[in-house]
């Protein structure tokens, strides 16, 4: 793994710990067509993503092909504390996963 | 008589080994169905109402002007569609965000866990200018919001 396939930045206010992530998907749709040969590009997205912080699954997002290429997905929670390890998992529809974890500043 | 035992117990097992293994190869078939949290028949389905019924077991929603939707009055690219969720309700069990205007409306779900709060943000494809629609379920009741967003370059196919 060369590059970093999950970016995560959380950050602690006011008891709440807002978290901001980019992975790296291609995301393809099933919809869309190789230009060069009119054929379907076989559909690759990510399904499902778990973040976990504490030993607690604090959010499970559940996704489609309608998300944008190279996913954006930011939330909070509350009950985080400086330090603590968030991880984000994603897993796609063709079985491929990936993990990765950031401390909450 | 003890053999006739030890094939009773063997019938048993492969029986039960049966079912899973005809489990597993449904799953082998369809790789989705053995992720069970993730709603396919939601996401497959091509009206607002099959969606929603299938992913947040219901479809009869009421107005609220307590959803909060972020998004762009004109968006240049529908591939990318920048959508920013929040309300300020109680007890949010799960949102989801559809698209109508798009192939299957069902865009995505958010499943608040733990501390988790009704406040998410994410980017995604429209195909079409149309309505982003915000679905909230709270105290098992479900609410939605929508918003209209003029999408210049479909960001779907193409």
């Amino acid at each position: 793994m060369a590059k970093k396939s999950i970016k995560i930045r959380a950050k602690l206010k006011d008891g709440v710990v807002t978290v901001k992530s980019l992975m790296n998907h291609p995301m393809e749709t099933g919809l869309r067509k190789d230009k060069k040969t009119g054929e379907l590009i076989p559909a690759h997205f990510i399904q499902e993503v778990v973040a976990t912080s504490g030993g607690k699954t604090v959010m499970t997002a559940n996704w489609s092909g309608a998300i944008s290429k190279n996913p954006y997905l930011s939330f909070s929670f509350e009950g985080g504390n400086k330090g603590d390890e968030i991880t984000i998992a994603w897993t796609d529809n063709k079985g491929g996963s990936e993990t990765g974890s950031a401390k909450i500043k | 008589m003890n053999t006739d035992i030890k094939r009773r117990v063997f019938l048993k097992g492969s029986l039960a080994a049966g079912t899973v293994g005809v489990a597993v190869t449904a799953g082998l078939l369809t790789p989705q169905a053995v992720m069970a949290a993730w709603p396919k028949a939601a996401f497959e389905a091509k009206s607002v109402e099959d969606a929603l019924g299938a992913a947040m077991g219901g479809n009869q929603t009421s107005a609220s002007e307590d959803i909060k939707i972020k998004a762009p009055d004109i968006a240049e690219n529908g591939a990318v569609v920048p959508i920013s969720i929040s309300t300020g309700m109680a007890d949010v069990e799960s949102i989801a965000l559809l698209s109508p205007g798009n192939n299957s409306p069902m865009v995505a779900q958010f499943v608040l866990g733990d501390g988790g709060l009704a406040d998410v943000s994410t980017r995604i494809k429209m195909a079409k200018t149309g309505d982003v629609v915000a679905v909230v379920k709270s105290g098992g009741k479900l609410y939605s919001n929508s918003k209209s967003v003029k999408v210049t370059v479909g960001g779907c196919g193409g």
